[in-house]
């Protein structure tokens, strides 16, 4: 308890130690901010969903962020449910014979520099017969109101203005030219070439009939902007904050999982084998020589290529070969020594036996050593799960900052200049491997007497 | 009196170095053994493992099965053939590409036979790699990757060696000034692999400043003159060997500074300090003469670890190394150039374990061959 005081109060004295231990703090709160923010269940249906989940992100958009340092602030995305989300009116007035309207009305602004890539509306509608009827409009800042399409609308529809032919021609006409991105048209100045945005209060009109009794419209209004979310999205229009938030816990799990078991399993192994010498201790040296030939990593990726990329039979493997390494031995010699202290020699007198010697009197005492060497051997094994995931071994269901470097690095990310898909996950690693770095490096310097004062 | 002194004492000598012959030649016979049954463990176990204990036979042959019926659909596409003929067909392929990859005979007798030629170092022939000639021999696809691997991992590990021990020899003397102090702040740093560093740098120079090339080893087309062309190779040299040198250089100084520092502080060294030997000199004799060995090891070490290359680095650089091509061959279930690297590796290994027995002896008067091992 002392001595843990006295240790406690060293640590004090390196202001290395203090921040990572710092760092490895707010890792853990945001591993825990990540579980409960999204249950595991919900993080993987947002991961692996498909453009059902993801329809309501645009492509590779960077984070809202980057709007604080560029010049043309870019639009940012956003989706909206009329009834549900505040300002998307919809108001249902039925008629006698059983038809009725429904109005919805949304007030948004636009004081970008950039025009949208995409605008569209998704329908949800109950009937039985006769399909309800929709006309869209949106009124501009300058008080014109431009005619958007009017369709009958099926049970799920999506509705996607670029891809209306009768929107495209009456956009042209307004804009005097043939436009590339028809949706620019709608928050441009009429006529200008090329486009200056006309910024200001935008309000989207959909006036929708029913026919039926009971038959109801249901409207969600998607804005894809240049920017989306804190994390940005990839090029499968998945939201980043899932895999940067979820990353955590998994690197974390992985790390500290995989130090813990190879530095317990080697020590005890190594306790055993000093304990006992003789054959034992000869078979232990020479599994260590044999381990030494094994190419680890190539062994590791051929069980990610051969047999399974679950992270945890990958943990697995990584444990069983890191047990037999170089630990093993510093263990032994610390143990060799420690066996001929006296009072193993007691404990031998009153007739303990081998496994509460082992366990009792030889383990405890090289904990303190333990510390450090566990907490330094956290982020080679977390780098070393991002490394797989980079070489394309990574798990194939959860999302973790290793899998969206190597995605980003696929799709050519930083010949592309979206620097945000790679620089958050790097970022993220960097970090936890510099917390636990810092810290176990503090931690060897106080445990370790040969490092004591150099 | 004094020829019969002498007389007395040759055979003394004699009997001396003979039965430190002996002992030398003891340990020498014990430990060839001793690394022979390793190696040939060693190699069978990275057979078991590159097979997964015979799993690779069924992944290859439903493989062989599938392309066959394709095949075999594709030639008789507009063909009127009976169906039990197109069967025989099937089978006929399939049976012969299967004796071409060795899968008639049980894979255990073949996994003997591969331990046996490879120890030997037969590498034989891959199953699906070829090399830029052409050839499918092992020993061509392997030897044909060396100078890329050689020329990435040996430029960027010698200048880590030679400039972090002698930046620690530097920092030894100057224990607890500014530079000693930033090198212990960064040495976490060390923490992250080389590629991540890599891609921080492609990010920067490529990306950013234009300088650099993204990857590769030479612009294509390449240029024509030698000079240009190893210019150009230099170029794209700069980014994958800094990534390998900035990732491992300040944890290896702080390294090689403790460990000078736990030797600058022994007795003998204090004495040399208070007769007033010139500074030099206690560097030369005092501290490096007694850590000479730990720098050897350290240097073989690196020289065979060169054979390795670095998989991850050589792929994030697109570097055409053997870490690369090894990564390929698993892709591949190419277990034959797997297994090859790794036997060469594993010789290479024991090869410089049993070597540096002797060169321990020779720098340090302290260590006796075969002495203090039991």
């Amino acid at each position: 308890m002392n001595s843990l005081k006295n240790a406690l109060r060293e640590i004090k004295r390196y202001p290395s130690a203090i921040i990572g231990f710092i760092i490895v703090m707010m890792l853990v709160a945001l591993a825990i901010f990540a579980m409960i923010k999204i249950p595991y269940q919900e993080a993987i249906r947002l991961w692996r969903g498909g453009e059902e989940v993801w329809y309501m992100n645009p492509k590779n958009a960077p984070p809202v962020w980057y709007n604080w340092f560029s010049k043309d602030k870019l639009p940012e995305s956003f989706v909206v449910k009329a009834g549900v989300d505040e300002g998307f009116t919809k108001v249902v007035t039925t008629k006698p014979d059983g038809s009725s309207t429904i109005d919805f009305e949304y007030n948004f602004t636009f004081d970008y520099d950039v025009f949208p890539p995409e605008v569209f509306l998704y329908f949800n509608t109950i009937f039985d017969q006769r399909q309800p009827f929709a006309s869209v409009s949106m009124l501009t800042p300058d008080g014109t109101e431009i005619m958007i399409g009017d369709f009958g609308i099926p049970t799920k529809y999506t509705y996607r203005f670029s891809q209306d032919d009768r929107f495209i021609t009456r956009i042209n006409r307004i804009m005097g030219r043939e436009m590339i991105n028809p949706v620019e048209g709608i928050f441009a100045v009429p006529q200008s070439d090329p486009s200056v945005p006309l910024k200001g209060d935008y309000k989207l009109i959909i006036k929708g009939v029913t026919f039926e009794e009971g038959s109801d419209i249901d409207a969600e209004f998607v804005f894809h902007g240049r920017v989306a979310g804190w994390f940005g999205t990839d090029h499968n229009r998945r939201d980043l904050s899932v895999a940067m938030l979820w990353g955590a816990p998994i690197a974390l799990a992985f790390g500290l999982l995989a130090a813990l078991g190879t530095s317990l399993l080697s020590m005890i192994i190594a306790a055993i084998g000093a304990w006992h010498g003789g054959w034992l201790d000869e078979l232990i040296q020479r599994i260590t020589e044999i381990n030494l030939v094994l190419p680890f990593l190539a062994i590791l990726i051929m069980v990610g290529t051969f047999y399974s990329r679950s992270i945890w039979i990958i943990l697995g493997v990584t444990i069983a070969l890191s047990i037999f390494t170089g630990a093993i031995k510093t263990d032994r010699a610390i143990f060799l020594q420690v066996k001929e202290s006296t009072y193993i020699e007691a404990a031998r007198a009153y007739g303990a036996n081998d496994f509460r010697i082992i366990f009792r009197y030889l383990i405890p005492r090289i904990i303190p050593l333990l510390i450090p060497t566990l907490v330094q051997a956290v982020p080679a094994y977390v780098f070393l799960e991002a490394s797989l995931a980079v070489l394309g071994l990574g798990d194939p269901v959860l999302p973790t900052w290793g899998k969206v470097i190597n995605d980003a690095e696929t799709f050519g990310a930083l010949y592309k200049g979206m620097y945000y898909w790679i620089l958050q996950p790097a970022v993220l690693l960097m970090f936890t491997g510099l917390g636990f770095a810092m810290l176990g490096f503090a931690l060897d310097r106080i445990f370790n007497p040969r490092l004591r004062g150099m | 009196m004094t020829s019969e002194l002498s007389e007395k004492e040759v055979p003394k000598v004699e009997s001396a170095t003979s039965s430190s012959i002996k002992r030398i030649a003891r340990f020498m016979g014990f430990r060839v053994i001793m690394l022979i049954v390793t190696i040939v463990i060693g190699v069978y176990a990275t057979i078991l493992i590159a097979n997964m204990g015979g799993y690779v036979d069924t992944i290859m042959r439903n493989n062989i099965r599938e392309t066959t019926i394709m095949e075999v659909a594709q030639l008789t596409a507009n063909k009127a053939i009976a169906p039990e003929a197109r069967q025989k067909m099937v089978q006929d392929m399939i049976d012969l590409e299967e004796k071409r990859l060795g899968l008639d005979t049980p894979f255990v007798i073949r996994s003997f036979n591969y331990l046996w030629n490879g120890l030997r170092l037969e590498l034989g022939r891959a199953q699906y790699m070829v090399s830029d000639s052409g050839s499918r021999t092992v020993r061509l696809i392997l030897l044909e990757r060396l100078p890329a691997t050689l020329l990435l991992m040996g430029s960027s590990q010698l200048i880590l060696f030679f400039v972090s021990v002698f930046l620690a020899l530097m920092l030894s003397r100057s224990y607890g000034s500014f530079w000693d102090k930033l090198v212990i702040a960064l040495s976490p740093t060390s923490a992250a692999p080389p590629w991540f560093y890599g891609i921080f740098f492609i990010l920067i120079f490529a990306a950013i400043l234009k300088v650099l090339p993204f990857g590769g080893m030479v612009d294509s087309p390449p240029p024509d003159t030698t000079i240009g062309y190893a210019l150009n190779v230099l170029k794209h040299l700069i980014l994958p060997a800094s990534s390998l040198i900035v990732a491992a250089l300040f944890f290896s100084i702080y390294n090689w500074r403790t460990f000078f520092l736990i030797y600058s502080s022994e007795d003998y060294v204090e004495m040399a300090k208070a007769k007033g030997l010139n500074a030099r000199d206690i560097e030369r004799r005092y501290i490096l003469r007694p850590t000479l060995p730990t720098i050897i090891t350290n240097f073989a070490l690196l020289l065979i670890g060169l054979w390795t290359g670095a998989t991850i680095t050589e792929t994030v650089f697109l570097w055409p190394g053997l870490g690369r091509t090894i990564f390929r061959a698993i892709g591949y279930y190419d277990t034959a150039v797997i297994v090859g690297s790794t036997i060469i590796y594993a010789y290479l290994l024991a090869f410089t374990v049993f070597l540096l027995d002797f060169v321990y002896a020779l720098v340090d008067p302290r260590v006796k061959v075969g002495g203090g091992n039991n």
